[in-house]
């Protein structure tokens, strides 16, 4: 039997190649056929998803509270010492020096990754600022959302922290962070489906050392990161909580 | 729990006590010395289904002024600042015990005294349908809502 993967698509595009190669590399480690499925945009994801094709998910912190609470998928592993931060940025000719300074009326430009959309609402929180108040536009990744704030077609843009690091010197220049989230707590999860549930012990054992190998350590390295943390079961429901009283409003 | 003590306090006070649904007591001194939450920042707690706190975060710890040491195992209620009406908490308590999520807006206080505004969400935490305790999240809301909590509050009183 083939198992199915996919990883959650916020992932910079320069490490798509690192994730075939982890799927190499993992198929070796557990001696089992697996297939990486990547997807675009969330929403054909979260379709695919619904639809059970996955055993193995990297999911975002949204998309894991599904995936545990009502599909029986269970923590495997995270990334280690990486939250999942987001950056409220405007143009860096903005008026605006802090979030009170911003209107409720102002034109939002975001991708459509449901944590970084999350809290940045969160973050405008205190200037009044909601999802009615506000004309917000969606684009298909970050480097068009900066560049609609560079060309003034937008007052703020949301991103993914990393990603921001990750924009090239020239745009980055144009543009000024307003605030940065230190939630500290949500990240991403590698989860195993109900299917490939009985190999969750040595794909944790395997990945969790990966680093620590010779081969193993390029190829995390090739993720973005340097190391993968095992993660406990009541870790992950805290932080799905955590998500569940975020997304309560 | 411990009275709060005239040399921790930072400037001009008045004195309070609070009485808690408990039936215990707390002497509390209170400035009008305002500390709002930094831009960004989630304040993050757990309880045990008593209310007795078991984990907080750094946000948590920098903004209430108490050591992580001073907040484990003592009730939650030690945060109440004497603004905030009796009704509120029996509202927050009566949602939660339902097993829903309760949301409002919440006047907190400091051990120097002051006091920081919150929107807070707390949900019961449910595994494998028992309560094992809460989690509580606050954040900064905006100044028009904080007016409003304020008018809101003042008539409950």
């Amino acid at each position: 039997m083939t198992y199915n993967f996919t990883v959650s698509p916020d992932f910079n595009p320069d490490y798509l190649p690192g994730w075939f190669i982890f799927n190499t590399w993992l198929q070796k480690a557990i001696d089992e056929p697996i297939h990486l499925d990547l997807y675009n945009d969330f929403e054909s994801q979260r379709k695919a998803i619904s639809e059970e094709r996955f055993d193995l998910v990297y999911a975002n912190p949204y998309d894991a509270t599904v995936l545990v609470r009502e599909k029986g998928f269970v923590p495997v592993v995270c990334p280690m010492g990486a939250a999942d931060e987001a950056i409220v940025a405007v143009h860096r000719d903005s008026p605006a020096k802090q979030v009170e300074d911003l209107n409720t009326d102002m034109r939002i430009v975001t991708t459509d990754d449901p944590d970084v959309k999350m809290m940045c609402m969160i973050m405008l929180e205190p200037a009044d600022i909601t999802r009615e108040s506000a004309k917000i536009s969606y684009r298909d990744t970050y480097v068009l959302v900066a560049k609609e704030l560079i060309r003034g077609e937008a007052d703020i843009g949301f991103f993914l922290e990393e990603t921001y690091e990750d924009l090239s010197n020239v745009i980055r220049q144009e543009l000024r962070p307003l605030v940065h989230s230190q939630i500290q707590l949500i990240h991403h999860v590698l989860l195993v489906g109900p299917r490939l549930a009985h190999k969750k012990e040595i794909i944790q054992q395997s990945l969790a050392r990966m680093h620590a190998e010779e081969k193993g350590k390029g190829v995390v390295e090739n993720l973005g990161f340097d190391a993968w943390k095992a993660v406990e079961q009541e870790e992950t429901e805290f932080m799905i909580d955590l998500m569940d009283t975020l997304m309560a409003n | 729990m411990k009275d709060m003590t005239p040399d921790d306090i930072a400037g001009e006070y008045r004195e309070a006590t609070l009485q808690y649904h408990d039936g215990s007591k707390r002497l509390v001194y209170v400035t009008e010395v305002e500390t709002p939450i930094p831009d960004g920042r989630l304040i993050v707690s757990r309880t045990d289904p008593q209310g007795i706190i078991t984990h907080v975060n750094t946000s948590f710890v920098e903004m209430s002024g108490y050591r992580e040491e001073d907040l484990i195992g003592v009730p939650h209620f030690i945060l109440r600042h004497p603004d905030m009406p009796a009704a509120a908490f029996k509202d927050l308590w009566e949602t939660v015990k339902k097993g829903k999520k309760w949301h409002g807006y919440v006047k907190n206080l400091r051990r120097d005294g002051g006091f920081y505004w919150v929107y807070a969400t707390v949900i019961p935490n449910i595994r494998q349908g028992k309560l094992i305790g809460y989690t509580s999240v606050r954040r900064k809301p905006s100044r028009s809502r904080i007016k409003e909590a304020e008018a809101l509050y003042a008539t409950l009183q």
